[in-house]
């Protein structure tokens, strides 16, 4: 159970991929943070993709996910991608304005 | 058409998303469409989300899942939220109300990007996702007593027809 509010973690080459949860609230959001930066210390990764191929649901948690990620690599030149956005996750990005920090990927 | 509903729960998150499948399962004999659903599931896990750790400052998980609380947090505070809706004429009316905290100053709580808690990498949209989202907001809150969100949203085609 927990394994799936926490979302699958993969590095490749200098990018942290992370596949989201199907739901991302705050009750799983605190997780994943910790999950990511633990990745973002120990492989010293550049970029982080993040993946909402099975996402269907998102509130302002996962906003808050991303941008703190994205504070993290960003001093270093990294990079924040997502994709397999779905329409209102994409209604999301465009409302907070994370479109224009975070490079949305078609695929 | 007048149908009516009310929830009360204790205010943990493990039952944010609890509160916004009721919601839902509640309003899907309308024949919403997938946006309208998801506008009022957002705007739903924002307040419950916001009294949940506002209100009451009951933080991430701490407690349940094993992981350690954050120093502010002792004990898990016992309040509980309560949902109720209304449902009149293809009109949703959702009121989502806790007796915690309270806000100080609703109209800088409602500023985009405005967080009291940057340190639990909240994003401050709260607020502005669920004015997005919903056609009306309205939050009442007395400091020390609750605070009160008021959301109304038109469903689909209205009355139902066969």
């Amino acid at each position: 159970m927990e394994q799936i509010r926490v979302g699958d973690f993969k590095v490749i080459d200098n990018c942290l991929m992370i596949r989201l949860p199907e739901e991302i609230d705050h009750h799983g959001a605190g997780l994943i943070c910790e999950n990511a930066d633990k990745y973002l210390i120990r492989d010293e990764v550049q970029n982080v993709i993040f993946d909402f191929e099975k996402t269907r649901f998102m509130d302002s948690s996962g906003i808050g996910i991303i941008m703190g990620r994205y504070r993290k690599i960003s001093c270093f030149g990294g990079r924040v991608y997502a994709i397999h956005l779905d329409r209102q996750i994409e209604r999301i990005f465009q409302l907070s304005g994370l479109n224009k920090i975070v490079e949305v990927l078609e695929s | 058409m007048k149908n009516e509903m009310e929830i009360i729960f204790d205010a943990v998150s493990d039952n944010e998303s609890f509160a916004r499948v009721a919601v839902a399962a509640f309003i899907t004999h309308l024949n919403p469409t997938v946006e309208e659903m998801a506008d009022i599931k957002t705007a739903v896990s924002e307040a419950v989300t916001n009294s949940i750790i506002h209100g009451y400052g009951n933080l991430q998980g701490c407690g349940r899942t094993g992981r350690a609380c954050p120093p502010e947090q002792k004990e898990i505070h016992p309040g509980k939220v309560r949902i109720s809706c209304r449902l009149e004429n293809g009109i949703l009316h959702i009121e989502i109300a806790d007796t915690g905290r309270g806000i100080e100053d609703v109209e800088k709580a409602m500023e985009p990007l405005y967080t009291t808690r940057p340190d639990l990498e909240r994003s401050g949209m709260g607020f502005a996702f669920m004015e997005a989202f919903m056609d009306d907001l309205e939050v009442e809150s007395t400091p020390g007593e609750g605070t009160t969100v008021r959301m109304v949203k038109k469903i689909g085609i209205g009355e139902w027809i066969a």
